[in-house]
């Protein structure tokens, strides 16, 4: 990878932070909905600490920030795939095409952008929890901890949204993951400890990556880092994050062979 | 060298259908090259194989002495490409497109900054550039699409229908534009459905149906092959039928057109007369008479057999 390549990335990148921020349909999936449900479960739910079985937290707040996190992270990535459907479907893809830049580029681009976003929700949620009575119990390296996980989700699940994008060309069709990006989140320990779920829910969020990355997320938050909880985490991300570029990769290809 | 070279090259989509049926293309270094032809004539296809978006399943192509299957980045840095639509991002700026463009082909941070700076001066478009793209006029995103297409000084600069449905002021702007371009040495290939627009700008036109190149050759070449003026007659009551027998005695009845029945007349002007009267005997009345000499229309019409029928221009654009 060349030097421009890295430039014409991060010009892609910042072009797809703006697009979101001047777009308020893709902004609201990723500040405003999940700070209206972490605000509505930590006031609804809070109480939900005191179960037995439940993870010695300060308080159910800081116990929910992961969660919040990572539903902002996986709606990012799917709002960075319909962002990327609507680039194809208006044309936009193909100036991007009919440039000398390394194709694949063009994903890596959009993904750099959902990262960023990630990282600036990562931040929001840290703030927003440090002013509302959470507390990080790793401080500063937890926090920056924290937002190296969720950038790095920002990757894997930007190229999952990236792969139907680019596989399907269809906004709508992204559009429909929504739904599914829910059954996963709360198939997952996001906002539940696992040991509290009923079965067969708690077996398949103990075997979601997602519960990986979450309690990865967690774990500087409520204690302090285990390497077995960061090992695992880093094993899920590797694993999402594959899949998504892979798939990218691929329907990338299929797309440029096929004319659509 | 040519600057483009196309050898029967050919496009089939899936289900067996045959966009582009084996075309052979030569342009000139510093030629305006029209394709002229209807949507669905495969316009947009050729001009997608040529700029590397769409691979062709047969033939060969060079662009700029690339290849465009075996070196098609070389390709993509010799050429410019306005596509059809003007597809552009409405939430980007004018100012911002034509950065990211030349960031995209290379050029540093200040390179881009200066170069944004003259295209838009260019295009006129210095006092819109920092406004959304959404709010621009459909004749302003054109100039906006054909400057950010000239951001690295391209060898040869593709338009797909650049001026599809754009008013008649709006039109001329890109024309006069593109020939300034030719000027300074940009081979144009360009894509219309326009008659006039091939007529005006183009060196030569090559016409284009279903697929397959029917004719080519400069516009007064083209014109002068199909031979004679012809008469359109309105009447001002029914009677096409009658009137269509009636003119055949003097030259070649064509297919009526927009409710006019056509004929050719070997004579030209000193033929119209005749036919008059032999209408007024024959009791039709006749609300109007136009002779026309032959345009690229007429030569579509003999190489196909049917009218080339363009999409209708926008109106009341406000910029």
């Amino acid at each position: 990878m060349t030097v421009n390549d890295l430039r014409v990335i991060a010009a892609l990148g910042a072009r797809s932070v703006k697009q979101t921020f001047r777009r308020p349909q893709l902004m609201a999936p990723i500040i405003i909905f999940p700070s209206i449900l972490l605000a509505i479960q930590t006031a609804g739910a809070g109480r939900a600490v005191d179960l037995p079985g439940f993870p010695e937290v300060q308080n159910f707040l800081s116990f929910m920030l992961a969660g919040a996190m990572i539903q902002s992270t996986l709606l990012a990535g799917n709002s960075g795939g319909i962002a990327l459907a609507v680039d194809i479907e208006m044309g936009f893809t193909d100036r991007l095409l009919a440039a000398p830049i390394s194709r694949f580029g063009i994903v890596l681009g959009r993904l750099a952008g959902t990262a960023a976003l990630a990282g600036l929700s990562a931040i929001w949620f840290i703030v927003v929890g440090l002013i509302f009575g959470a507390s990080i119990q790793e401080g500063v390296p937890g926090a920056l901890l924290m937002i190296f996980f969720v950038v790095l989700s920002g990757v894997a699940f930007g190229g999952i949204g990236a792969s139907v994008a680019l596989r399907t060309g269809s906004a709508s069709v992204v559009q429909g993951l929504f739904p599914i990006v829910f059954v996963i989140l709360f198939l997952s320990s996001a906002f539940f400890p696992v040991t509290l779920m009923l079965e067969p829910a708690a077996s398949v969020a103990e075997y979601n990556p997602l519960s990986f990355i979450v309690e990865g997320i967690r774990d500087p938050v409520i204690s302090s880092v285990t390497w077995s909880v960061f090992g695992k985490a880093m094993g899920a991300l590797a694993l999402l994050g594959a899949i998504g570029i892979g798939l990218s990769a691929l329907a990338l290809r299929r797309r440029l062979r096929t004319g659509g | 060298m040519p600057a483009i070279e196309a050898i029967g090259l050919e496009r089939t989509f899936d289900g067996d259908i045959k966009a582009v049926a084996g075309v052979d293309l030569e342009v000139a270094d510093g030629e305006i090259y029209a394709f002229l032809g209807p949507n669905g004539a495969g316009k947009t296809t050729m001009v997608r194989m040529l700029t590397t978006l769409l691979r062709p399943t047969g033939g060969s192509a060079s662009v700029a002495g690339y290849d465009v299957v075996a070196d098609a980045a070389g390709v993509r840095r010799a050429i410019g490409v306005a596509l059809q639509e003007a597809a552009l991002d409405p939430l980007m700026t004018g100012r911002e497109l034509i950065r990211l463009q030349a960031t995209l082909h290379g050029l540093n941070r200040q390179a881009g900054r200066e170069k944004a700076d003259a295209l838009l001066e260019r295009v006129d478009l210095v006092d819109a550039a920092d406004r959304q793209v959404g709010t621009y006029s459909g004749g302003m995103r054109r100039r906006l699409d054909l400057a950010s297409a000239l951001v690295h000084e391209p060898k040869v600069l593709f338009l797909d229908e650049p001026t599809t449905g754009l008013d008649p002021v709006s039109r001329r702007t890109i024309w006069e534009e593109v020939e300034q371009l030719n000027r300074e040495g940009t081979t144009v290939f360009l894509t219309t459905q326009y008659l006039e627009e091939a007529d005006q700008l183009a060196n030569r036109v090559g016409i284009i149906d279903y697929g397959r190149i029917v004719a080519e050759d400069t516009p007064a070449r083209l014109k002068t092959g199909v031979g004679h003026p012809r008469l359109e007659i309105r009447l001002l009551d029914d009677g096409a039928e009658r009137a269509q027998g009636i003119v055949a005695q003097f030259g070649k009845p064509l297919p009526r057109k927009d409710g006019a029945v056509l004929v050719e007349l070997e004579r030209g002007a000193a033929q119209v007369a005749p036919v008059v009267r032999a209408l007024d005997e024959a009791g039709l009345k006749v609300e109007s008479l136009d002779l026309v000499e032959p345009t690229l229309d007429d030569v579509f019409l003999e190489k196909t057999g049917h009218h080339l029928e363009p999409d209708e221009p926008e109106t009341g654009e406000v910029e």
